[in-house]
C-alpha cells in the first residue's frame, strides 16, 4: 500500500531525477530518508504500477515527432476490451483507452494516439492498423493536433503543490 | 546533431532506467562509456529540452481524479478560452484539434467533486460547454516507443 512518504517521494522525483552520481541519494537527503529506501519504494510504486514507467521522458515534438493523432472509434462494448489490447500492442501507439460515449454528438468509446513524423506516416500506420485488427466497419474520427497551448504537469494538492504528469487522463 | 550515445539513451532507458545508486554508471557499462559521457549526454539532451526528465509516468486515475475535456469553441474565441484553461495549475496538455471538438485537455484534481468544480467554473467562465471523458480502461501496453532518431 502506498502511504505519505510514498507521495512525498513522487513528488520529489516528479520533476526529474538530478543527473549526477547518486541521484537517488540526492533525493533521499532532500526528504530525510535513506538511499536504499528511496530505491526500493520506487521499485515498489512501480511493480505496483502506479508508477507506470520510470525512465526518460521524451519531448516527442523537439524529436521531430510534430504529427499526432488522435483517432477516436465506435466500438461494440462486448468487443472493446478485445481490440483495444490489440490496438495496445503496437508500438507506434502511444495510448489506448476507452472512455464513455456522449450520444449523438461523440458516440466514440475508444481512443488511441498515434505520434509520427508526418501526417502520411501518421495515416499510414492507422491504415495498417485498421486492417490488422479489423476496423474498417466502425465510425471513426481522426483528429491532428494543431497549436499546442500547455504540456505540462498537473497541480496535485493532496500533498503539496508539485507538479505530478499523469499519462492523459 | 544526435551521437549515437544520444539515441542509445533516448531510445533503451524510456521504461526501465536503473533503479540503482548509481544508474548512469550501470549505463555507462551497458553502454561500453564512461559514466562522464553518459552524465554529459543526458545534460545535453536536457538543455536541448529532448527530454523533459528522467522520472515516472504515473498511471492515470491511480493519484487523484482526471479527465480528458473536450471543448467546441469558434475559431475567434480560441485564443481567449484556450489561454483561461491554460492558467488553471490542474489542466495540462491544452491541445487545438482538427474537429468541431477544438479544444482538448487533461484536468487532474484531488478529487471527482474537485474536479467536477474546476469543469462548472470553465464553463462558466468560457460561456461553453465542456465534455468530460475520463478514462474508464486503460488496454495500451507498454512496449515502448521507440524514436527513429535520423538526423
Amino acid at each position: 500500500m502506498t502511504d505519505e512518504l510514498d507521495y512525498r517521494l513522487i513528488a520529489a522525483v516528479q520533476a526529474g531525477l538530478p543527473i549526477a552520481a547518486r541521484p537517488y541519494a540526492e533525493v533521499a537527503e532532500k526528504l530525510g530518508l535513506a538511499e536504499q529506501e528511496v530505491i526500493g519504494r520506487l521499485a515498489c510504486l512501480k511493480s505496483q504500477g502506479l508508477i507506470k514507467r520510470w525512465g526518460v521522458v521524451v519531448k516527442h515534438r523537439q524529436l521531430g515527432y510534430r504529427a499526432n493523432a488522435m483517432i477516436v472509434m465506435d466500438v461494440p462494448d462486448v468487443r472493446i476490451a478485445d481490440i483495444g489490447r490489440q490496438i495496445g500492442r503496437y508500438t507506434f501507439i502511444n495510448l489506448c483507452y476507452q472512455r464513455p460515449r456522449q450520444g449523438d454528438a461523440w458516440p466514440y468509446n475508444l481512443y488511441c494516439m498515434i505520434h509520427g513524423k508526418s501526417r502520411d506516416i501518421v495515416l499510414r500506420q492507422w491504415a495498417e492498423l485498421v486492417d490488422a485488427c479489423g476496423l474498417s466497419d466502425f465510425a471513426c474520427e481522426i483528429l491532428f493536433s494543431r497549436r499546442c497551448f500547455k504540456q505540462r504537469g498537473a497541480l496535485y494538492r493532496q500533498v503539496e503543490p508539485q507538479e505530478l504528469e499523469v499519462c492523459h487522463g | 546533431m544526435l551521437s549515437p550515445l544520444h539515441k542509445q539513451l533516448l531510445n533503451n532507458y524510456q521504461q526501465d532506467f536503473p533503479l540503482s545508486p548509481t544508474p548512469y554508471r550501470d549505463i555507462a557499462g551497458q553502454l561500453g562509456v564512461s559514466e562522464d559521457e553518459v552524465l554529459q549526454a543526458f545534460q545535453e539532451l536536457s538543455e536541448r529540452k529532448l527530454i523533459s526528465r528522467i522520472g515516472p509516468v504515473i498511471a492515470p486515475n491511480s493519484i487523484g481524479s482526471s479527465a480528458l475535456v473536450a471543448m467546441a469553441v469558434p475559431e475567434a474565441d480560441l485564443p481567449r478560452v484556450a489561454e483561461l484553461i491554460s492558467s488553471y495549475p490542474e489542466v495540462n496538455h491544452n491541445y487545438e484539434r482538427e474537429n468541431r471538438f477544438n479544444l482538448w485537455f487533461v484536468a487532474v484534481a484531488d478529487d471527482d467533486q474537485h474536479l467536477r468544480a474546476v469543469i462548472d467554473e470553465i464553463e462558466l467562465r468560457t460561456g461553453y460547454k465542456a465534455m468530460l471523458l475520463p478514462m474508464l480502461a486503460d488496454y495500451y501496453i507498454n512496449l515502448g516507443f521507440e524514436l527513429e532518431l535520423h538526423d
